[in-house]
C-alpha cells in the first residue's frame, strides 16, 4: 500500500492543462495543410500526382484540398519543387460538414456547436460508443487514448459506455466495410433518439487509403447522417478533443493564441 | 534439391521445383518434422497457364534460410493440417481464396468472410454465419460476443462452448475488417501501396512498411546505407515500446490494478510522441520509405530522444516495479492461459507468444536484417506460457529495446539521404521478415514479366496466433477471458487484411 503511494508521487500529476493552454506538438507535426501562394507557381501539378488518395484537385489553377481524403502523409510537400506545401502545426481542423472539409479559398469552417436541444441533453454529459468498421486500429488507438489520464476527457463529462442502448451518440472509424454494415447498422439503431455521429478518421469520412475498395463503402456518410467530421490518419488525439469540445459548444476560439 | 532464400533476398521464379502435390506434401511434412516452421503457405495465379500454384515457405530458424517449393492443383489437394497442424488457418485461406480444397482438412470454413477470387459467380457466405463448433449436453451453454465489442476495439466474433464458468473451447471467427488490401496491391507498387502498407495494421505501421521497404529494396538491388538502417531499427523499437507498455497497463487494468493501469496509459503516450519526433506521426506514419527513410534526423534531436527516453524509462520501471511486487496481480496472472511449448510449436506460433512458452525464436536473431545483422541480437523467452510469461516477456523485451536505442547513441551519423529505388526485378520471388511487436511479419512478393506485383503475400503474427489464444482458453474461467486475450492482444485487421 505504502509502495503504491509512494510509485503514485513519483508519477506526478499528468493531466495537460489543455483547453486552457496549447498543447506542446513535435517539431515534425503535420497538422492543417497550406500552400504558400507566393511560392505555388500555378500551373505545375506535382502535388496533385503525387497524393495517394487523390485529395488534391486543381480549379481555377487553385490547389484545393479534400482533408476528408487526405492522409496527411508527407508525399505532396516532398514532391512540390518549389516548397509551397507545408503541414502546419494547426491540429483544429473537426466540422460539421463534408464540404467545409475543404481547402480552398474560402476560410476553413471549424466545427459549431450543436443545435439548442442535442446541445442542452449533451452538453455537461456525452457518453459515447466507438464502433470500429474496418480500418487499421489506428483512429481506435488515437481515441483510446482520451480515456487516459493525460487527456481525461471524463472532466468535460465525455465518455465511453460499452453498450449502444447507453450511448448519446456513435464514434464511428473505419470505411465501413461490407462485412462491418449490417452490424454497424444495428448498432446505431439501438442508439436512443436524439443521437449523435461522429467519423473519426480518413476512412469513415471517404474511405481513405480504400477509396473504391470492392468490399468497403466509402466512409460513413452514405449511410448515416453524420454530425461531426474529424480529418487524420489517424487524427490526433488532440484533433478528436477539440472537435468534441467544438461540437458541445465548449470552446470557440479559431484564434491559436 | 529445393532452394533456400535468405531474410529480404529474391530469388527467379524458375527456380522455383514445381513438384507434384503428394510430393510438395510430403517433403513440407518432413521439414516440419524436422524442426522447420511454414513462414506462408499461399496459392496464387501469377501464371495463365495453371489453375492455382502452391506456394510454401519454410524458416529454418537456426540456419536463417527459407525453403521455397510449389505445386499446381486444379480442384483439390491432399490436406497438411492432419500431420502438420500448423497449416491449419493457412489450408482454410487457400479454400476460402482460391475453393480448393485440401482433402481431409477437418475444420474448413471461412476465416475472412469474402467471395473466392478465382470464380465470379459464387458469393461470400453471411459473415459469421458458419458451422461453429458446438458442445452438446444438458448443462453445456453457449456464450457469443461481438462483432462490436464492448471497447474501443476491433470487431470479431467469438464462441464460447461452456459448463459453468469453464471454458471447453472457445472459436474465433473473424474476418469484419477485410479490406482485400493483398488483391488492391496487385499490378503495383504504385502511389497506394505504402498506404496500404502503413494502414496493414495501424498499431505496426512501422513493422510492415519496414517489411515492404526491404522487400522491394531486394527487388531493385537497391542498398540502404546503415545509418538509415539504424533509425528504421530505433522506429521499430520505439513501436515495441509502445505497444508492450500499453498492453502491461491494460493487463493491469483487467485484473483491477488500477494504479499500473493509469501509469502506463501515460507511459505509452510518451513512447508514441517519441515516435513522432521522428516523423511527425504518432503511430510511424510516413516515416519507413523504400531506399531508407522520409525524414532525417540530426544529432541533437536523438540525443533530445535518448534524454526523454531514459527519464520515461524510469517512470515506466516504478509502473511495472509496482505490478509484481503486488501478489494479488501475480497470483491473477500465474497459471492463467498457459499454453505448452510443445502447443505453440505445434500451432506454429510466433513472437512473443511463442517465445513465452518457451520457443526461442525472434527474426531479429534467427533472420537478422537491416541494423540487426551487425551485432548478434539476445533472443529472450519465458517458460510457463501462461499470462504471467507473456506479460514478464513484454518487460524484459522493453528493458532490451531501450537498451537497443540508447545503445545507438555513439554511433549515430546524421545527415543520411534516402536512395532512388529503381525497377523491380522481373519474373521474382523474394521474402522480407521483421520481428514486429507481435512477432513475424512475413511479406512475399511475386513479380510478374514487367516487375510489377504479381502476387503480393502479407501473414501478420496474428494469423499464426489466434489459434494458439483459442488453445490457451481451454479448461480456463470465462471471465478470464479478456485477461488471456489481452496477453496476446492480437491483430484483427493485420489477419483480416
Amino acid at each position: 500500500m505504502i509502495k503504491s503511494l509512494w510509485t503514485r508521487l513519483k508519477q506526478h500529476h499528468r493531466t495537460i492543462a489543455f483547453p486552457k493552454q496549447e498543447p506542446r506538438l513535435p517539431e515534425k507535426f503535420r497538422g492543417l495543410p497550406s500552400i504558400v501562394q507566393s511560392r505555388c507557381p500555378k500551373h505545375c501539378s506535382e502535388c496533385v500526382t503525387s497524393c495517394p488518395t487523390d485529395a488534391i484537385t486543381m480549379k481555377d489553377k487553385q490547389p484545393h484540398w479534400d482533408l476528408g481524403r487526405c492522409l496527411f502523409c508527407p508525399e505532396c510537400s516532398r514532391a512540390c519543387p518549389h516548397g509551397a506545401v507545408l503541414f502546419t502545426d494547426d491540429y483544429r481542423m473537426a466540422t460539421r460538414t463534408r464540404d467545409n472539409l475543404v481547402i480552398g479559398p474560402k476560410e476553413y469552417g471549424l466545427a459549431q456547436p450543436l443545435e439548442d436541444q442535442r446541445r442542452k441533453l449533451f452538453g455537461k454529459s456525452f457518453k459515447l460508443r466507438v464502433v470500429s468498421a474496418g480500418g487499421c486500429n489506428g483512429c481506435e488507438v488515437e481515441t483510446n487514448v482520451l480515456e487516459t489520464i493525460v487527456f481525461d476527457i471524463g472532466r468535460f463529462g465525455i465518455g465511453v459506455v460499452a453498450s449502444p442502448r447507453h450511448a448519446d451518440g456513435l464514434i464511428i472509424t473505419g470505411p465501413v466495410t461490407h462485412n462491418m454494415k449490417s452490424a454497424l447498422e444495428k448498432t446505431y439503431r439501438a442508439v436512443p433518439d436524439p443521437k449523435v455521429v461522429i467519423a473519426v478518421g480518413a476512412c469513415a469520412i471517404s474511405g481513405g487509403p480504400y477509396i473504391d475498395s470492392p468490399v468497403a463503402n466509402n466512409g460513413v456518410g452514405n449511410l448515416l447522417s453524420v454530425d461531426l467530421y474529424i480529418p487524420g490518419c489517424p487524427p490526433h488525439p488532440l484533433t478528436i478533443l477539440d472537435g468534441l469540445l467544438r461540437l458541445l459548444g465548449r470552446r470557440y476560439s479559431t484564434s491559436r493564441r | 534439391m529445393i532452394p533456400t532464400i535468405k531474410n529480404s533476398k529474391w530469388l527467379p521464379l524458375c527456380d522455383v521445383p514445381v513438384l507434384d502435390p503428394s510430393s510438395w506434401r510430403q517433403v513440407i511434412v518432413q521439414n516440419v518434422r524436422e524442426g522447420d516452421r511454414i513462414a506462408a503457405l499461399f496459392g496464387c495465379t501469377h501464371n495463365a497457364s495453371v489453375p492455382v500454384r502452391l506456394y510454401a515457405l519454410l524458416a529454418r530458424d537456426g540456419q536463417g534460410t527459407l525453403s521455397v517449393l510449389c505445386t499446381d492443383v486444379e480442384k483439390d489437394y491432399p490436406s497438411l493440417t492432419p500431420e502438420c497442424p500448423q497449416a491449419h488457418w493457412f489450408e482454410r485461406e487457400i479454400f476460402e481464396q482460391w475453393n480448393i480444397i485440401p482433402q481431409g482438412h477437418q475444420w474448413l470454413k471461412p476465416i475472412r468472410f469474402h467471395a473466392p477470387y478465382a470464380s465470379s459467380t459464387k458469393t461470400s457466405p453471411p459473415i459469421g454465419e458458419a458451422d461453429f463448433f458446438q458442445l452438446l449436453g444438458n448443462e453445456i451453454h453457449e456464450v457469443a460476443v461481438g462483432p462490436v465489442h464492448a471497447g474501443v476495439i476491433e470487431p470479431g466474433h467469438f464462441r464460447f462452448q461452456c459448463h459453468g464458468e469453464d471454458v471447453y473451447h472457445l472459436e474465433i471467427s473473424l474476418g469484419y475488417q477485410h479490406r482485400a488490401i493483398e488483391h488492391s496491391l496487385i499490378g503495383g507498387p504504385n502511389k497506394r501501396t505504402l498506404p496500404y502498407m502503413e494502414t496493414l495494421a495501424g498499431d505496426t505501421t512501422v513493422g510492415h512498411t519496414t517489411a515492404y521497404c526491404q522487400l522491394v529494396e531486394s527487388l531493385a538491388g537497391c542498398t540502404v546505407s546503415s545509418p538509415l538502417l539504424r533509425l528504421r531499427a530505433i522506429a521499430l523499437e520505439c513501436e515495441r515500446l509502445a505497444n508492450h507498455i500499453g498492453d502491461l497497463g491494460a493487463l493491469a487494468g483487467d485484473v483491477g490494478f488500477l494504479p499500473t493501469a493509469s501509469f502506463c496509459g501515460r507511459i505509452r503516450g510518451d513512447f508514441l510522441n517519441l515516435t513522432a519526433e521522428l516523423c511527425g506521426s504518432r503511430l510511424g506514419r510516413g516515416f519507413i520509405r523504400p531506399g531508407g527513410v522520409a525524414f532525417e534526423l540530426d544529432t541533437s534531436a536523438f540525443h533530445g530522444i535518448c534524454e526523454r527516453l531514459t527519464s520515461v524509462s524510469h517512470d515506466a520501471r516504478s509502473a511495472i516495479d509496482l505490478l509484481w511486487n503486488t501478489a494479488s496481480v501475480v497470483a491473477r496472472f500465474e497459471n492463467t492461459g498457459t499454453l505448452s511449448q510443445a502447443a505453440a510449436r505445434d500451432l506454429g506460433l510466433v513472437g512473443l507468444a511463442a517465445r513465452a512458452s518457451g520457443v526461442k525464436i525472434d527474426v531479429r536473431k534467427d533472420f537478422p536484417c537491416g541494423a540487426y545483422a551487425d551485432e548478434p541480437f539476445p533472443v529472450q523467452w519465458g517458460e510457463k506460457g501462461d499470462v504471467y510469461s507473456r506479460a514478464y516477456l513484454r518487460w524484459l523485451e522493453i528493458l532490451q529495446s531501450i537498451h537497443f536505442i540508447i545503445d545507438k547513441q555513439e554511433r549515430f551519423v546524421p545527415n543520411a539521404v534516402q536512395t532512388q529505388i529503381g525497377n523491380l526485378q522481373p519474373s521474382s520471388l523474394a521474402v522480407s521478415l521483421v520481428e514486429g511487436w507481435r512477432g513475424e511479419i512475413c511479406h512475399v512478393g511475386l513479380t510478374d514479366d514487367q516487375g510489377k506485383f504479381a502476387h503480393y503475400k502479407i501473414i501478420d503474427p496474428s494469423f499464426h496466433n489466434w489459434f494458439g489464444l483459442a488453445m490457451a482458453m481451454r479448461n480456463q474461467l470465462i471471465s478470464d477471458f479478456p485477461l488471456c486475450n489481452k496477453s496476446f492482444n492480437l491483430s484483427y485487421c493485420g489477419h483480416d487484411l
